[in-house]
């Protein structure tokens, strides 16, 4: 089953952070990076540039409405993410409590609809 | 029946239903055939095939490998019916059903559901929610188990302290929605009570290594042996002190006592050991006034270290207006009063006012009274409050 971990977190904190701690966060993330890659449960990963540089797309009535930016303000921002393959819930859980800004900000867990159900289901 | 099913399916609508089916057939067979020599075997197994046809007709329909991998694993298992594999399946299903992923008023439903089986109306009117809310609830909850996973199993052994907190929370709760005095009718909350106190029971079976499991169902065995006599025939309150102690249920008692002691004998020392502790106290009294309120002071105080709260802070200051007169609880109060955390909370006023009716002082009492009165919101402490207003006015004029 797999399983998109959402990484949430506060980017005027991050902007704050000293250039030590910063750096200790990034080796944490390789550190954990590298053992669900051996574990076996990493599918894709990446960290997302900040929320600045994020651009929204609508399509109403057939028109194109291009604008800057997310949809609403708010205190953390999607910052990252993994896709993992975990057995259930409780194993994904296990390896989203060690994502490094599960400390500092919070990991949303979601499932993904398996394929062959969402064929089955049109 | 349930729980064995859901180990062999993980499905819990498939499960239920199958479940039905099964007595359902049941009925139909066994008076024409005669019962089978193992009926409860029969009725799993033929809930296991229900579930096989179910799964394989969807698989057929969707082409779904793993369905078609899922019958094949169902087909071959031999079905364990041994005691030790059917007290895994109850402890998987309440595990499941109180797992921290699911939000807690969803687990309690689930639980009332699955564990007590409690139809579902019967669940909303415990909690005062129209059926139509309630089903959806359960619905939501029962398909975020399957779509996200949930494992029907037992938490592995590092967590097994804080998911057992979580399974106590929700029998604590199914108590104290059973035991509140606020609403519903008393028949319901009669069977709230006894539900939670047979999960209790069932739980300290399951695992009978855990002493606070113990302190937890003999808390909810001493508070419940109040129940007769601290209301009155109008639902009406009669505070613990008025209570004519003969009404106490004895035979809870007699359970709820001995089974703390050895609780805490065996180390336990958690909030609901604490309060058993308490409670404990006031049921040895043979008289109100031979409760120990010096030890309830100090239970309180072990409380307050192990998780501070202005509520029990607010216990704490009237069992010190009873162990050390009124003057030095209503000291306590207005200590909280100032630090404004109970702000709005009717019991403030309304245990301030108390220690004022205590000590004679008609004229603030009344005065209290009528501020808990403004922020009070149930009928039978509206009436309770509103009678001591009454007495507070009669004395003042008299004076």
């Amino acid at each position: 089953m797999e399983y998109l971990l959402l990484i949430y977190d506060s980017e005027a904190d991050f902007a704050k952070m000293s250039k030590a701690d910063g750096d200790a966060l990034y080796a944490d993330y390789g550190k954990f990076t590298q053992s669900i890659l051996q574990s076996g449960h990493h599918r894709a990963g990446q960290q997302l540039q900040p929320v600045s540089t994020a651009t929204t797309v609508r399509v109403r009535n057939g028109k194109r409405v291009v604008t800057d930016g997310p949809f609403a303000e708010t205190r953390e921002q999607l910052g990252g993410f993994y896709l993992i393959e975990a057995k259930d819930l409780d194993e994904a859980l296990a390896i989203a409590e060690r994502v490094p800004s599960a400390r500092i900000g919070s990991i949303e867990v979601r499932p993904l609809v398996p394929a062959m159900q969402h064929a089955g289901q049109t | 029946m349930l729980a064995t099913t859901l180990r062999l399916t993980g499905d819990f609508d498939l499960s239920e239903e199958a479940v039905q089916d099964a007595f359902v057939a049941a009925l139909e067979q066994w008076p024409r055939d005669g019962a089978p020599a193992n009926p409860y075997a029969w009725l799993v197994s033929t809930a296991r095939n229900r579930v096989v046809d179910q799964i394989r007709r969807r698989a057929r329909f969707q082409e779904k490998q793993t369905d078609i991998e899922r019958v094949a694993v169902l087909r071959e298992g031999a079905v364990d019916l041994s005691d030790g594999a059917m007290v895994d399946d109850q402890l998987r299903l309440i595990f499941t059903c109180c797992h921290p992923a699911l939000a807690v008023d969803a687990q309690v439903a689930l639980t009332l559901r699955t564990v007590c089986g409690l139809a579902t109306d019967e669940i909303a009117r415990c909690f005062l929610t129209p059926v139509a809310t309630m089903a959806q609830r359960l619905v939501r909850v029962k398909r975020k188990i399957r779509d996200a996973r949930l494992p029907f199993a037992m938490p592995p052994k590092e967590r097994l302290a804080e998911r057992l907190d979580g399974v106590m929370l929700v029998v604590y709760l199914v108590f104290t929605e059973g035991y509140a005095a606020t609403s519903g009718n008393v028949w319901i909350r009669r069977q709230l009570c006894e539900e939670a106190i047979r999960l209790g029971r069932l739980m300290c079976e399951l695992i009978p290594q855990n002493p606070e499991l113990r302190a937890l169902l003999a808390l909810m065995l001493l508070h419940d042996s109040r129940r007769v006599a601290r209301s009155g025939p109008e639902e009406e309150i009669i505070t613990l002190e008025e209570q004519d102690r003969e009404l106490w249920d004895r035979q809870e008692i007699a359970e709820g006592v001995p089974l703390l002691e050895a609780a805490l004998r065996e180390g336990a020392s958690g909030e609901y050991a604490l309060q058993a502790a308490i409670v404990s106290l006031h049921a040895r009294a043979k008289r109100a006034e031979d409760t120990d309120w010096p030890q309830i002071v100090r239970l309180y105080d072990a409380l307050l270290r192990k998780r501070p709260s202005p509520v029990v802070e607010l216990n704490r200051a009237a069992a010190v207006a009873m162990a050390e007169g009124p003057a030095c609880g209503l000291a306590l109060i207005a200590e909280l009063e100032a630090k404004g955390e109970l702000a709005g909370y009717h019991l403030l006023p309304a245990a301030k006012a108390d220690l004022l009716r205590r000590q004679g002082r008609w004229l603030e009492a009344a005065e209290s009274y009528r501020e808990a009165l403004a922020l009070v919101a149930n009928d039978p402490e509206r009436r309770f409050l509103t009678l001591r207003l009454e007495e507070a006015n009669g004395n003042r004029d008299r004076h």
